[in-house]
Parts: structure tokens; C-alpha cells; sequence
């Protein structure tokens, strides 16, 4: 996983879609690892949103996730992913596609 | 499935493609929301979704109904059963609903101007009754949707549009109302507290009758602006600070103000019958094996 | 489809009207009432609440008639066939669900026992005062259809048909007592249930997914489904789009509304009633409804006896309101007579549909008692000269 260089280890990440965030801040200030920062970028809207700026510290907690009123980031950690990964594989195989 | 943009590589094996837990109990056609920037509603939708995930609720034989306004407009937006009535108006149409196909589960999702303004008399009588609605009130001491007027809520000493030189009036303390009216299930909570938020919903999911919950949430465009309050972040960030969690704390004492201690937890948690239960009983009573209690509709399977 | 023998009480009664129509709508299929008391109409709920747990369904009196106009609402997409009851002053609390009923194509049944206002008025006494109300009452462009029943028997047979255009229009449907009505016993026949036409609900048979709300059938009117199903509807009393979902600009708007008002304004002889009495060649012609209706039978005879030749159209559909058929009946006739326990209401329908040139002669009451049958008989007399 995760080798940046760091002692600490990344439990977890997470993910945005930047079109939906309103740079509310909500994520960033109650990260209880304070991982996250605004990126410098803008979307569309004209919004900073947020990044992922100590991923070393990120727990996977997902309660960015929980906090965000546009339902643009959640965080969640590797076991959950992998796991909700190979749900998603077993699910299109089975309906006979592949995954994308 | 719908894109997700992982942010800082993290290094894993395949990107799995997901999407936020809360998409999928979404009407994602109908995203983005017309909520503004740090409003606090979706975070209680998110909460919401949440506990429904870990109760296991059947979102099939779910509804969600909702009044007029901001908050209002949370029907709207998932995707369940989900109806947005007239202001005011939630419960009472609730009320029909769940008696009329009581294999329902029906929850009340609206403002606090909504349900105990206009609705106010309709709140009280369903809660004495015990009908049995979980109803969910997102209060922002304001009226969102109409642009900030004073609300039954709205603390002693702020500003509103329609009071522009502060509140003179007493405000409601809404779980008191809702403990002296018979709810058999009282909580307050605000955005900042989501992971106890979605643990009450689960608890309220898993009892029966008029179940209410409160939730305070920054209105930053309208009632945090015009009180010199700061962004949606700051008025949660208050709320962290002003917040103590008092389980069971006697709803008499848990006012709001413009500043003080902000009481949250579990007030109530008393069981009693609903008015359905309360009825099927007396009339079995009465009427012995003659009674028949309420069908499933006048729906044809098949 | 035949009613349900639960709710039939099959045989020959004594009934005040208030009582008759609770029958009917027990006949009917009705499962769920949501009333708040209110002389003249009490009886109508109260005989339900004694009905209903051997039938099976429920009544429940509400905090006021705002809960009760919309408890039923929400009891109709939970499935059930639903009605209210009220009379003036609960009626006006009421026009703002009506409008939601409209909007969202809620099959639905209230019954208006009316009594003389405007405010608390004459609780006790009659009128006829509220027809349009019932039309125009609510905000915006939106169509009522409204029976005026003239007897108990008809307080009977009307609620069920009542019922059963609520289901095959998906629109409120109004049965307009009034106290006379309401409260005069007479002897009610209840035929056999397999005797009963009832209309079911336009249930889909689509599967969710294939299913919009609010995609119209040729006829106008959607299919519908109930909460708990399975298709995930979204009802909103905002201007929407067929998946139900808001669409607040002037294109939705415009096909929206139009299509509510035009499923029953272009429903055609469906939704014509008239009861017509020797209108064949009349030189007169006496428009009435409801209780009218009798006193006016009176006049008419009396007319006849002197030599007039009278017609006597009665509205038992009173809205939409039968232009056209008024129009056809009204031309060549030397006056048409409009009788009505008010200052003047559907005299101003029959005035806007009739040929230019025949003159209009209303005969207006407050209210509080019915017509001397007299000063209808001066009028048809005047309309003769
Ligand atoms: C009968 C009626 N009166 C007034 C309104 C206008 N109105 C819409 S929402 C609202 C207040 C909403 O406030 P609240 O319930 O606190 O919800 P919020 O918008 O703050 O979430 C009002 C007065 C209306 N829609 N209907
Ligand atoms: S998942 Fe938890 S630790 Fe990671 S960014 Fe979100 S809140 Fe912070
Ligand atoms: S909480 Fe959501 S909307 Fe707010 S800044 Fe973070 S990602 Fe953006
Ligand atoms: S006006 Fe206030 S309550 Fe309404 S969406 Fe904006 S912030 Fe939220």
C-alpha cells in the first residue's frame, strides 16, 4: 500500500468528484486525522475542492464522507474497498460483462 | 456507474469503481441539489442513508414525506417512495399513508417553520395519538426556502428579515413539545454529531410509533449571514463547541439561545401502542372475531 | 367490477341523506375517511365510525379539515379508496389540498353538505352557496367534477358514482348537499353488491422501471401505483415532468395544466348528466339542481297546469359544467329560469352558455330555508310573457 516515505500507514483513502463539491469546508475541518486541504484547483463551479494532502494520515474513518452536504467525497478504508471491489467484480461477471 | 476521481494515488492494485454509499439511495438524475454552499441538510441526508443501511431497512416499503421548504425538498431527492406535500401538511398526510398500507414505514423529513409552524397543531395530535411516523426536523432556527423570515425557532436576540431589529418573541424548544405531546421517542442532535445522528436514526428505525428527531443545522445563506455568524463551517464548528451530550436530560431545561449549552442525546425513549395497535386491540375488545382491521388496499396483486 | 358485499348493506332503508351517502360510499369501496365534525355533514362521518371496524378499514377524525383533506391524500397512495365530508367552514380550510389533489391526480371523494355562510352562518339551515367554491376555491386553473344529489336515494347512488369517477379521472369529485338533503329521511334501496358497477383504480401494468407516474393514457389520465410497490414514485404538488419530478418553467407548465383541465373539460357526454323533463319544445326553460330540484318540479307543474310548456333540465352533473347541452336545450325557448339557494352562482354558467337574446331570469335566495315554490312559478310566468 501506500509508501510515502512516512512511518505512519495508510488505512484508507479517499475519493471526490469534484463537479459536486460547493468548498463548504465541512470535510477538511472535521477530518480527525486532518488530512485534507483545499487543492489549488477550481471547478467549474468555480469551488476549491478538497485533496487528499497527508494521505499517509487518512484512516479510511469516512467521516468526510458523512459530513459532506453534496455527497462530493467519502473516504473509506482499504479492506472496505477491496472488499466492496470484488463485490463489483462478482456482480458483473455474473452478469456476464466485464469490469470496467 | 457514475464517475469518482480518486485524488492522490494511493497506490492501490485497481481502481475499483465506486461511488459514494449515499448515490445509491439518491435520485441522481435529479443531483446537483439547489441546497447552498455549507447548508447543512445534505449532511443529515447523509446520516439518514447511513442508518438505513445499518438497520437494514427494506427500502421498498419505505416512504418519505415531506413539507414546504429547504428541507422540504429532501423527498425529493431520494429514491424511495417519496412525497412532497403542502406546507405544513407532512404529517397528516403521513398519517393517511402509513394507515392506509401500515406494512409502511413511514418517515416525516421537513423544517422546523414547516412542522411546528402551520404544521404545529398536526405535529401535536399525531404525537399524542402515536401514530406511528418517524418524523425528522431539520432545524435552522429560519425559514430557509422563503429568504429568512422568523421562525418558531428563531432564538431571543437574532435577526431575521421579518424581524429586522432581533426576536422579541419566545422561541419553542421542540423536544419539550414533542415529550409533553407523547412521542415515544425524543432526540436532538446537530450536523456536527453524524455519527451519533445515524446511530439515533438506526435506534428510531427500530421502534415503533411517533419517533422525533431534531437537528440543528447551519442555514449560512440566510440566518448565519444575517447574524454575523460566519460560513456553514463556523456555525458547525459552534455547535461542537456549545454542544454536551446529556442522554435522558429533562426536556424542560434544554431551551435554545443564541449562546449557552447546546443539550444533545436521547431525551425520551418510552414505549406505548400506536393508535393503529390501540385501536386493533380495543375493537378486538368490542367486536371479538368480527372486527377486521385495516386490509393492504384495495390493490390487485398481480 | 362489482362492489365489495362487505360494504353493501343490501335492502330497502329509511335514510336521512347524510346517512345514505355514507352508504354509498361504503359500496363503493371507500376504506378510509379522515372527517373533523361539522354541522350538517356529522352524520356522514359518524354513521362511518360505526361502520367501519366490521367492514374493515379506517376511520379517523382529524385535529381539523386541512388534516383531514390531506390524511385522505396520502391514504389514497397507500392504496385506498378515500373520502371527506364537510360543510362550509371546513371547506374553505380545505381548498388548498384541493388543489394538491388536482396537481397530483389523487382519485379522491369529498362530500359538501352546505349549509348558508359566508363564515359560520347558518350551521343548521341550507344553502346552495358553495358551487363555486368547489370550482374556483383553490388557487390556479384546475377542474372539479361535482354531483348534486336532490334526494336521499340519489345521496346514495351518487356517492357511488362519485367514487367512481374519482378513479376513472384521477381528480377530486364533489357530492353537493346541502342541509335539506342531508337531513330529510326517505326510503333508500341498497341493491345486491353484484348490482353495484365499481370502478378499480387505473393500476399499472407496467413493471418500475417502465413505469412514469405521469405519462397520460389516451385518455388524459395516468396509470397509477400505491406506496410500497416497489417503483419509487415521486409525487409533488410543484408543476412536474411525467417522472414526476419537479419542472418549474413555462413549457411544463403550459403541458401540465392544460392536460389536467383539458382530461376533463374534453371528456365530452361522460361527464354530462342533465336530467331533462318535456324540454322538447318548451317556451320555457328551468334550469336547477339539488334540492332546487324539487321545489322547481313544484313550480313546473303548476306552470304546466296553467298552460305553459315548461322544461326542466336538472344538473345532476353540475361541474364540468353541460354548455353545450344547456346551449342546445336553451335555444328557442323565451326565458330560462335558474332557481338556487344563493345570490346567483351557476345562473352566471347557464347566462355565458346560452344563445345571445334569451333572457336569463334568476330566482336568488340567502338561503337558510328552500324556495317558496311560488316565487319560482312568478318567474316562469314572467319568462312565458
Ligand atoms: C400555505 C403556504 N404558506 C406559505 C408558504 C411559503 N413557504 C414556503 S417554505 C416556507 C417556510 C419554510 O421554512 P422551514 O419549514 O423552516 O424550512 P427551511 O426552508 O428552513 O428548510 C414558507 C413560509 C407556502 N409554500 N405555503
Ligand atoms: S476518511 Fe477519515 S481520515 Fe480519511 S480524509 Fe476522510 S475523514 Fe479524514
Ligand atoms: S464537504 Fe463536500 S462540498 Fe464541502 S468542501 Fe468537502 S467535498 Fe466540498
Ligand atoms: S437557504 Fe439556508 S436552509 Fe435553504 S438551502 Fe440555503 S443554506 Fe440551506
Amino acid at each position: 500500500m501506500a509508501g510515502n516515505g512516512t512511518s505512519r500507514k495508510a488505512r484508507g483513502t479517499v475519493f471526490v468528484r469534484p463537479e459536486l463539491c460547493k468548498g463548504c469546508d465541512y470535510c477538511i475541518e472535521f477530518c480527525p486525522t486532518d488530512c485534507l486541504e483545499f487543492s489549488p484547483n477550481f471547478n467549474a463551479k468555480g469551488y476549491h475542492y478538497p485533496t487528499l494532502a497527508r494521505p499517509e494520515d487518512c484512516t479510511g474513518c469516512g467521516l468526510c464522507g458523512l459530513y459532506c452536504p453534496d455527497f462530493a467525497i467519502f473516504g473509506m478504508r482499504f479492506q472496505e474497498i477491496e472488499a466492496m471491489r470484488e463485490r463489483l467484480m462478482a456482480r458483473t461477471q455474473n452478469e456476464g460483462g466485464t469490469p470496467k | 456507474m457514475s464517475e469518482t476521481t480518486p485524488l492522490e494515488d494511493p497506490n492501490l492494485a485497481i481502481q475499483p469503481p465506486l461511488d459514494n454509499p449515499v448515490m445509491s439511495f439518491l435520485r441522481q438524475e435529479r443531483m446537483p441539489h439547489i441546497w447552498c454552499p455549507g447548508c447543512g441538510i445534505g449532511t443529515t441526508v447523509n446520516c439518514f442513508t447511513r442508518a438505513l443501511t445499518d438497520a437494514g431497512v427494506g427500502l421498498d416499503r419505505l416512504a418519505i414525506v415531506s413539507g414546504i421548504g429547504c428541507t422540504g425538498r429532501v423527498a425529493g431527492y431520494l429514491n424511495l417512495d417519496s412525497f412532497h406535500t403542502t406546507h405544513g401538511r407532512a404529517i397528516p398526510f403521513a398519517t393517511g399513508l402509513k394507515l392506509a398500507r401500515p406494512e409502511l414505514e413511514v418517515v416525516v423529513y421537513s423544517g422546523d417553520g414547516d412542522l411546528f409552524a402551520i404544521g404545529g397543531n398536526h405535529f401535536l395530535h399525531a404525537a399524542r395519538r402515536n401514530q406511528d411516523l418517524m418524523v425528522v426536523c431539520v432545524n435552522n432556527f429560519t425559514y430557509g426556502m422563503t429568504g429568512g423570515q422568523l421562525a418558531p425557532t428563531t432564538p431571543e436576540g437574532a435577526s431575521q428579515t421579518t424581524a429586522p431589529f432581533g426576536n422579541f418573541e419566545a422561541p419553542m424548544s421542540l423536544p419539550y413539545i414533542a415529550e409533553a405531546a407523547g412521542a415515544v421517542f425524543v432526540a436532538r442532535w446537530t450536523v456536527y454529531h453524524v455519527r451519533q445522528l445515524a446511530r439515533t436514526f438506526k435506534e428510531a428505525f427500530r421502534r415503533k410509533g411517533f419517533r422525533f428527531i431534531e437537528i440543528l443545522a447551519p442555514c449560512p445563506t440566510l440566518f448565519l449571514r444575517r447574524n454575523r455568524l460566519g460560513d456553514g463551517v463556523d456555525g458547525v464548528r459552534v455547535y461542537k463547541e456549545r454542544s454536551v451530550i446529556r442522554d435522558g436530560a429533562d426536556t424542560r431545561t434544554i431551551g435554545l439561545g443564541m449562546e449557552g449549552e447546546i443539550v444533545v442525546g436521547t431525551f425520551v425513549d418510552r414505549p406505548r401502542p400506536t393508535w393503529l395497535e390501540a385501536m386493533d386491540a380495543y375493537y378486538q375488545k368490542v367486536f371479538g372475531d368480527r372486527y377486521r382491521p385495516v386490509g393492504g388496499g384495495s390493490h390487485v396483486e398481480g | 367490477m362489482t362492489a365489495d358485499p362487505r360494504g353493501v348493506l343490501t335492502g330497502v332503508h329509511f335514510l336521512d341523506g347524510d346517512h345514505a351517502a355514507c352508504e354509498g360510499a361504503l359500496a363503493a369501496g371507500c376504506r378510509f375517511v379522515a372527517g373533523y365534525p361539522i354541522t350538517p355533514s356529522t352524520e356522514v362521518v359518524e354513521r362511518f365510525a360505526g361502520r367501519i371496524p366490521l367492514v374493515g378499514g379506517v376511520f379517523i377524525q382529524m385535529e381539523d379539515e386541512l388534516a383531514a383533506s390531506i390524511a385522505i391524500l396520502g391514504a389514497a397512495w397507500g392504496g385506498q379508496k378515500v373520502m371527506t365530508v364537510t360543510s362550509g367552514p371546513g371547506l374553505s380550510l380545505m381548498m388548498e389540498h384541493l388543489g394538491f389533489a388536482a396537481i397530483t391526480e389523487t382519485p379522491c371523494v369529498f362530500i359538501d353538505v352546505q349549509r348558508g355562510g359566508p363564515s359560520t352562518g347558518l350551521p343548521t339551515l341550507p344553502a346552495q352557496a358553495d358551487m363555486m367554491q368547489v370550482k374556483w376555491g383553490s388557487h390556479g386553473d384546475y377542474q372539479v367534477i361535482a354531483l348534486c344529489p336532490s334526494s336521499p336515494q340519489e345521496c346514495f347512488d351518487l356517492t357511488i358514482r362519485a367514487f367512481n369517477l374519482a378513479e376513472t379521472w384521477r381528480a377530486p369529485v364533489f357530492v353537493m348537499m346541502d342541509e335539506v338533503v342531508g337531513h330529510m329521511t326517505e326510503k333508500v334501496v341498497i341493491p345486491e353488491a353484484s348490482a353495484i358497477e365499481v370502478v378499480e383504480r387505473r393500476w399499472t401494468s407496467k413493471a418500475p422501471g417502465q413505469y412514469r407516474p405521469y405519462e397520460p393514457t389516451p385518455d388524459g389520465v395516468p396509470e397509477m401505483v400505491r406506496a410500497g410497490d416497489g417503483y419509487r414514485i415521486h409525487i409533488t404538488g410543484l408543476t412536474h415532468d411525467e417522472r414526476g419530478y419537479p419542472a418549474m418553467n413555462p413549457q411544463h407548465q403550459d403541458r401540465l395544466i392544460r392536460r389536467l383541465n383539458d382530461k376533463i373539460r374534453k371528456a365530452g357526454e361522460a361527464l354530462v348528466d342533465v336530467r331533462e323533463d318535456q324540454c322538447e319544445g318548451a317556451e320555457v326553460l328551468v334550469v336547477s339542481y339539488g334540492i332546487t330540484s324539487r321545489v322547481a318540479s313544484a313550480a313546473v307543474r303548476s306552470a304546466r297546469e296553467k298552460g305553459i310548456r315548461v322544461g326542466h333540465a336538472r344538473l345532476v352533473i353540475a361541474w364540468p359544467f353541460p354548455r353545450d347541452r344547456i346551449r342546445a336545450l336553451a335555444s328557442g325557448v323565451r326565458g330560462v329560469v335558474v332557481p338556487e339557494l344563493n345570490l346567483g352562482q351557476m345562473v352566471q354558467e347557464v347566462e355565458r352558455s346560452i344563445p345571445a337574446g334569451v333572457p336569463v331570469l334568476p330566482v336568488d335566495h340567502a338561503g337558510g330555508t328552500v324556495h317558496d315554490p311560488d316565487a319560482i312559478l312568478q318567474r316562469i310566468l314572467e319568462a312565458a310573457r
